[in-house]
């Protein structure tokens, strides 16, 4: 396998990082017969949405987009669950033929009955546009029947990447953004974009601004409710996390309320600093600049000393980073950085030009960057560059441990928080506990090394 | 409690499925094509389905799962996705270089109404397979049937594509394993070992789904069901079908097509259906039933024999798959436990009947259901309305045995949150020593955790 090619059309999706002139082809549709890591229009919609756990959320197909997407993201709620469920049309052949709209307005009705949800989001799978079926009719009939929004969320998974799911997403809460009441909001006040209350991150974040004085009026989508969502157009700033995901909301939100945003990272200390401070610095006021600057001080001066320990083994080590989102490897650069680290790949599902350019910059000559990679470049590039860490998700776990390399989750099925101050001291721990694993002297991969020597 | 919103009363529904216990055909197809050897499987739509089944694989196996897809646009949805798959097959033998392409269709390549066969025919036509490699098909419109259907599909496929007759019969049985664990397959090869009888297993998992840690990426690991074995299967004294759902489809073709008889046999799970496999491989090959296995089962008599007292009249709930449910569900009756509510969301009518001849006089008010909303919430408001001593399914019933505090054990498809399925089988015997283990186990954890200091037993 050491003499895989490259195809032909991906090469211009890779660059070595060797003083080439930087082209990188990105944004492009995956080539037909690859083993993508990528998924689908729904799955990005999905995700985005899932956390909100006061609405119901029905997926309008054959059964299996539902059963794949069923409790699948570690988003906490604080309240009602109905978000971990999975309700699902299960359309049959002849719902095929006949077309699938009587089945889905009974289903939504006896759905809404059942759980008196405060909102329903309805998501179209490949099939639906095919069939004929007029999903924004039956959604806007039982929208006025029960007296709730219903809104159809269009991810007919074909329809471009997952990115196009997000922005699907985004539309669905722009119908929801500017509903609510939004008096008694405070002048320093914000909306939470684009964190989904992983292992309860929201939380720890929303805390952060609380404690400067800042007041959080929706958290979208982490632990997100229907009526905060309503009344969002209220906060004079959206913070934006996960800009894959969010910005085209913070977009159509400042254009249409004129509220600005920021792109931030809660991800190691110092993007989360950088947050906070941005924050801070956006209102100016002096009393939350004083508070912010003791909470960060208080943090690191809390935290730093437990990371001393696991830096102390992780300086010089190689890290692989393959994510979904290029922004979320922007802070895993810096964060690995942070513990004496060197990141030897970095590759996404979805980043565009300007964040691979971005990477270039950060990494080092040699770095190896990758738009769309399949498992062969990657297991390839990652044995070439030696890494002792690879960082993705749940189709990436199981190759890097076959190559006998250390990995850890940075996807939604986390149940630690990696995100904030005490999310840096978890990451530390977990890439710590990883590469430094016993296991590895029993791999044949160890056995070469050490036999080498 | 996660279940929080689960009524007590049941009330039908029509149009509705909620926590389903079943998933779409393409997996299916997947999973099988996964068990020749040298095979890429190939998912004809959109790339989500492609990264959703590979991603359930992946938390089930704890393997890297390999599999392309047709990566679907707007544009080949309305074209139709001929130049979609013919360019991939291009690619795939390019860069891949498998020995198969195993290509299976999804909702959307069905309803645009793209003809696989004819397609696949015209990339042989083009030159786009290369000299001794193979593409082969099989339709899995997802809106019918379920998971297992598109394993019986593909599986069928194998036949249609390889198996030949000769006119020379082959001393050797044919056994179509159904939807079973790579140790499970490993399992049913070691019994026909041990009993001196030559196999052709197919699809066959073990060596591909339960590689070892070798520090190298494997992309077609050394296992699977080879091309001249199928090609072979052909000329078979005899067929085997584990499993009516999963494996009846192929080896009828193979009967047609190749003339080679069969019988349909449930999944060997437990003691009488193990004894029906042991009996009809014995009887097929012509050989005797070895000392080795006559003491295997009668080291699983012994166990349940010392420990009939915690089995008796204990109330069970299980769900999953029919082919695996049909021989759990006599194995329990054997046991002396009462199966009192069993779901599955794959359709079907032979399900119900077999399950109440089954059950017969013993639990005749027993809850059945499969097909359309026979779903894990149906299940749990059985269990609320009369609740059991034991759970038994795949990991998706631990919201219910959290909720309802009961005693779980896992088995079935998918297991995301436990190991031991893809090394230990459940089949066999020796499967159902470790079974029986299992649901000691639990039995006497919650035993030993609910009885009061002064009755609190040492010796169990």
């Amino acid at each position: 396998m050491n003499s895989i090619q490259i195809l032909e059309e991906r090469k211009s999706q890779i660059h070595c990082n060797n003083g080439e002139p930087f082209d990188i082809k990105c944004e492009k549709h995956s080539i037909a017969g690859s083993v993508s890591q990528r998924a689908c229009v729904f799955c990005g919609s999905r995700v985005v949405l899932y956390p909100i756990a006061d609405a119901l959320h029905l997926i309008h197909g054959p059964i299996g987009c539902a059963a794949y997407t069923w409790d699948i993201r570690g988003s906490l709620s604080s309240g009602p669950e109905l978000h971990r469920l999975s309700f699902s049309t299960d359309l049959q052949e002849n719902n095929i033929i006949f077309g699938g709209e009587k089945k889905l307005y009974r289903a939504l009705c006896e759905l809404i009955d059942r759980h008196d949800p405060n909102a329903a989001f309805v998501y179209a799978t490949c099939i639906v546009g095919i069939i004929g079926d007029d999903m924004d009719a039956v959604c806007k009939r039982v929208s006025a029947e029960k007296n709730i929004p219903v809104i159809p969320v269009h991810s007919e998974g074909f329809k471009g990447t997952k990115k196009d799911g997000y922005r699907a997403a985004c539309e669905a809460l722009a119908c929801l953004v500017g509903t609510g009441q939004t008096d008694s909001i405070s002048p320093y006040s914000i909306n939470i974009l684009g964190d989904f209350n992983i292992a309860g991150e929201t939380w720890m974040v929303k805390n952060y601004y609380e404690s400067m004085g800042v007041e959080v009026v929706a958290t979208i989508t982490g632990d997100g409710r229907i009526a905060d969502i309503q009344r969002a157009h209220g906060a004079k700033l959206n913070v934006v996390q996960c800009s894959g995901s969010m910005m085209y909301l913070a977009k159509i939100m400042e254009e249409k309320y004129g509220i600005p945003f920021i792109r931030v990272s809660y991800l190691g200390i110092e993007d989360t600093s950088a947050a906070l401070y941005n924050v801070a610095q956006f209102f100016g006021n002096e009393e939350i600049l004083t508070k912010t600057d003791n909470l960060i001080t208080a943090e690191v001066s809390r935290i730093t000393p437990g990371l001393d320990k696991y830096k102390n083994k992780l300086t010089g080590k190689k890290a692989a980073i393959y994510v979904g989102g290029a922004f979320k490897a922007f802070s895993l650069i810096k964060t690995l950085n942070c513990l004496g680290m060197k990141t030897v790949l970095v590759g996404s599902q979805t980043g565009n030009k300007d964040d691979y350019r971005k990477l270039k910059e950060m990494c080092e000559p040699g770095t190896v960057i990758i738009d769309d990679a399949n498992p062969l470049e990657l297991s390839r590039f990652v044995l070439e560059k030696n890494v002792d860490i690879f960082i993705g998700g749940v189709k990436e776990r199981p190759l890097a441990y076959k190559l006998g390399i250390g990995f850890c989750d940075h996807n939604h099925q986390r149940r630690i928080t990696l995100a904030g101050f005490e999310g840096m001291i978890n990451f530390a721990k977990e890439v710590y506990s990883s590469v430094l694993s016993p296991v590895w002297q029993f791999t044949p991969r160890m056995e070469k090394e050490r036999s080498a020597l | 409690m996660l279940l929080k919103h689960t009524p007590v009363e049941i009330k039908e529904r029509k149009a509705l499925t909620v926590n389903p216990a079943k998933t779409c055909q393409p997996i299916g197809a997947m999973y099988a094509a996964l068990g020749i050897h040298g095979c890429l499987p190939h998912s004809h739509g959109s790339q989500g389905c492609c990264a959703y089944h590979r991603s359930a694989l992946t938390r089930h196996y704890k393997e890297p799962i390999m599999a392309s897809t047709s990566s679907f646009t707007e544009g080949s949805s309305v074209f139709g996705g001929q130049a979609n798959l013919i360019q991939a097959v291009d690619n795939i033998f390019t860069i891949y270089n498998p020995d198969i392409i195993a290509v299976h269709t999804t909702c959307l390549s069905e309803t645009i109404g793209d003809d696989v066969n004819q397609i696949c025919q015209k990339a042989r036509d083009d030159g786009k397979v290369p000299e001794g490699k193979y593409l082969i098909h099989t339709n899995t419109p997802s809106y019918v049937g379920s998971h297992i259907t598109g394993f019986a599909n593909m599986t069928k496929s194998m036949v249609k594509y390889f198996s030949e007759s000769t006119g020379e019969e082959i001393n050797q049985v044919n056994v179509i394993s159904g939807w079973v664990e790579p140790s499970d397959m490993r399992e049913i090869k070691r019994i026909a070992k041990d009993m001196g009888v030559k196999i052709v297993l197919f699809p066959d998992t073990s060596d591909v789904l339960d590689a070892p840690q070798t520090g190298k990426h494997v992309f077609y690991p050394k296992g699977g069901v080879t091309v001249p074995e199928l090609k072979s299967a052909g000329d078979s004294k005899f067929t085997l079908a584990l499993g009516r759902f999963t494996s009846e489809a192929a080896a009828k073709e193979l009967e047609n097509k190749c003339g080679v008889k069969y019988t349909s046999l449930d999944l060997p799970i437990g003691i009488s259906a193990t004894d029906r496999f042991i009996a009809a491989l014995s009887k097929a090959a012509g050989v005797k039933v070895p000392d080795i296995i006559s003491a295997e089962r009668g080291r699983l008599v012994d166990i349940i024999t010392d420990m009939q007292q915690y089995f008796y009249n204990k109330k069970v709930a299980l769900f999953g798959d029919p082919d695996h449910l049909i021989p759990l569900t006599e194995f329990l009756v054997a046991l002396d436990m009462r199966p009192v509510h069993i779901v599955s969301g794959t359709p079907g009518k032979e399900f119900e009947k077999r399950i109440r001849e089954i059950l017969g006089d013993t639990v005749p008010d027993a809850n059945v259901k499969n097909g359309a909303t026979a779903d894990m919430l149906l299940l749990h408001q059985w269990i609320k309305n009369e609740p059991v001593d034991l759970l038994l399914g795949n990991t998706y019933g631990k919201y219910i045995a959290r909720d309802e505090d009961i005693p779980f054990v896992r088995m079935g498809f998918p297991i995301l949150d436990r190991i031991g399925h893809s090394y230990f089988p459940i089949t066999g015997y020796t499967g159902a020593m470790r079974m029986l283990e299992k649901i000691l186990g639990v039995l006497m954890d919650r035993q030993d955790r609910d009885s009061l200091e002064e009755s609190f037993e040492l010796v169990m």
